[in-house]
């Protein structure tokens, strides 16, 4: 993790805050993510880590507060255009399309890349038929990458839960985003399924550069693979460096072990 | 033997005609995940909307060939569904994105009524006719083999080759385009694909003009059949147990469906007819849905529904 060229901020969460009628969900949040960095976002169960998420990939519009992505500052962030500048997401809750084979899974995360006439596309003839296979290829890549050949034809609802969650990081990678964002990749896994799921991280992080933010529960993989991480509890940020800093941070051993009144 | 093969190709031509119908349901389901309850009040809007293009423009241009206006009227009426499929995903689908799918029936139960009011206050509410210059008087065919040949309706052949056309188009936008492909996500989880970059609103206007032209064409052919008036619009409820057989999500299965329920229809009225007192066109393909859904529930070429537990 030494040799990692971590770079400029990529993506500044500024003074987020945001409510579901009397409900705090987020209060007053700022974090940046840098280039190329795994950044992580931990905290207990409602702590507003999904929310977190679901701001930065529009689908919830946070009441005050900015983020910005490459210089340019949003109060509020577009789902369709999220994905055109580079942001990609998995789920928590798997939000895979079941009834679509894991190819086709794969390769409707290249929907915004296609661009020949749907006519052309109907009848599968010069340029559109050299950029299927061109996607094609691309996805195939992915394929490998993740270790799911032998599923390539199988309809995503009869894969086994593990595998699923592969098909959703491969739909996501598809994209070739720049920043990742993965919603709980691990959850629900046993440990050799996390394991290679920390190293597809890992290797995306690597290969492809790709900045990773993760929210995470396992606190063993968090502390392992992230490069900073954000702390949330209640909604508040509470704290927010390295994972030696941030475990040695007395509010998170209190959020997390609780305090002795 | 011509006599079953009469009825066969009856059955079939008729089912081919259901088929369309159920295609408007199975399109909208597909890519949005909507049971669209408004199919039989679009076929009614653009049936309507069609015939009365075609009297205007007849008696604006003084043309007199009925090609031609219906053609003209063809076209007026595809806009008028283009708009429609506009303002229903403008003003009911946006605000409704990742709801239920009861929540969406019911708004589209809603828009049902709104169109079936909107298109007889537009319109007119008396019968209007479209004439589009299908030839009516049925032919015999294959005298040689058979003594006396085979009565087959021109009217029918023709409506149900237009189907057949439109269907095999469908596939291949489904299958083999990227905005086919973009559809189906859809259908499956809003969330996700909005994640990868498809752009919901403009998806959903894309099928609902799909399967407002799909409307139109039905309401077409069944109103250059059986006139355009407000029974058009219960067409639709003939149509349910053709889905339910294909399955609600197959564009073959609604074919399928339609050709099995045309000579189910047919057959079972001729040969079953005069032993349980006859009448039974009207109950039959119910009946055959309603044993289906005990057998297979997600329809003959549906998709499985697989749940973990």
């Amino acid at each position: 993790m030494s040799t990692k060229n971590i770079g400029d901020v990529i993506l500044d969460v500024k003074n987020i805050s945001l409510s579901f009628g009397g409900v705090k969900a987020l209060t007053d949040i700022s974090f940046n993510v840098r280039e190329h960095e795994i950044r992580s976002i931990i905290g207990p169960n409602g702590a507003g880590k999904s929310s977190m998420l679901n701001c930065i990939n529009g689908v919830y519009r946070p009441q005050v507060g900015a983020i910005s992505f490459r210089g340019q500052t949003f109060s509020h962030m577009d789902s369709h255009q999220v994905a055109t500048m580079g942001i990609g997401r998995t789920f928590q809750n798997l939000a895979l399309f079941k009834g679509m084979s894991v190819l086709d899974n794969i390769m409707s995360g290249r929907n915004l890349k296609i661009k020949s006439n749907i006519l052309l596309q109907a009848l599968r003839i010069g340029p559109a038929e050299r950029e299927e296979i061109m996607h094609r290829e691309a996805v195939e890549r992915i394929i490998d990458f993740l270790e799911i050949q032998a599923y390539r034809k199988t309809p995503v609802g009869q894969l086994p839960y593990g595998l699923q969650k592969r098909v959703d990081l491969g739909r996501a990678l598809a994209m070739e985003p720049q920043v990742l964002l993965l919603d709980e990749p691990m959850a629900g896994m046993n440990v050799e399924e996390k394991q290679d799921m920390c190293r597809f991280v890992l290797d995306v992080n690597d290969e492809f550069g790709t900045t990773v933010v993760l929210i995470e529960h396992d606190m063993g993989v968090v502390m392992d693979i992230s490069d900073r991480v954000v702390v949330l509890d209640y909604g508040k940020k509470i704290g927010d460096g390295t994972p030696a800093e941030v475990l040695a941070n007395p509010d998170v051993i209190s959020a997390y072990l609780g305090t002795s009144h | 033997m011509a006599f079953f093969l009469e009825t066969l190709l009856g059955g079939l031509m008729a089912g081919m005609l259901y088929a369309l119908v159920a295609l408007g349901f199975v399109l909208i389901y597909k890519a949005s995940g909507v049971f669209n309850f408004a199919q039989g009040a679009m076929v009614l809007f653009a049936a309507l909307a069609m015939a009365r293009f075609a009297e205007w423009s007849g008696e604006a241009l003084g043309i007199g060939n009925p090609l031609v206006t219906s053609l003209l009227a063809f076209c007026g009426a595809a806009v008028v569904m283009f708009c429609v499929a506009w303002v229903i995903e403008r003003f009911v689908l946006r605000h409704l994105v990742n709801q239920e799918g009861t929540t969406l029936l019911m708004a589209t139960l809603g828009i049902t009524y709104f169109l079936e009011g909107l298109g007889q206050s537009l319109f007119g509410s008396s019968i209007y006719k479209i004439d589009i210059g299908m030839p009516k008087d049925p032919v015999m065919i294959l005298e040689n083999v058979f003594e006396g040949g085979i009565l087959l309706n021109k009217e029918d052949f023709y409506a149900a080759l237009i189907a057949a056309a439109l269907v095999a188009l469908l596939s291949i936008f489904f299958q083999k385009t990227s905005t086919g492909r973009a559809l189906r996500a859809v259908a499956d989880d809003h969330q996700a694909a909005q994640s990868i970059g498809i752009p919901l609103n403009r998806i959903w206007v894309i099928v609902w003009c799909v399967a407002g032209v799909v409307a139109l064409v039905a309401g077409m052919i069944w109103g250059s059949k059986l006139g355009v008036q407000f029974s058009l619009a219960t067409v639709a409820l003939r149509a349910l147990p053709v889905v339910i057989l294909g399955g609600l999500t197959s564009v073959p299965g609604a074919i399928v469906g339609g050709l099995i329920i045309g000579v189910g229809e047919k057959l079972s009225e001729v040969y079953l007819g005069h032993f349980i007192g006859g009448g039974i066109e009207i109950w039959f393909a119910y009946v055959l849905a309603l044993g289906f859904l005990l057998v297979r529930p997600q329809g003959l070429f549906g998709e499985k529904i697989i749940d973990r537990v």
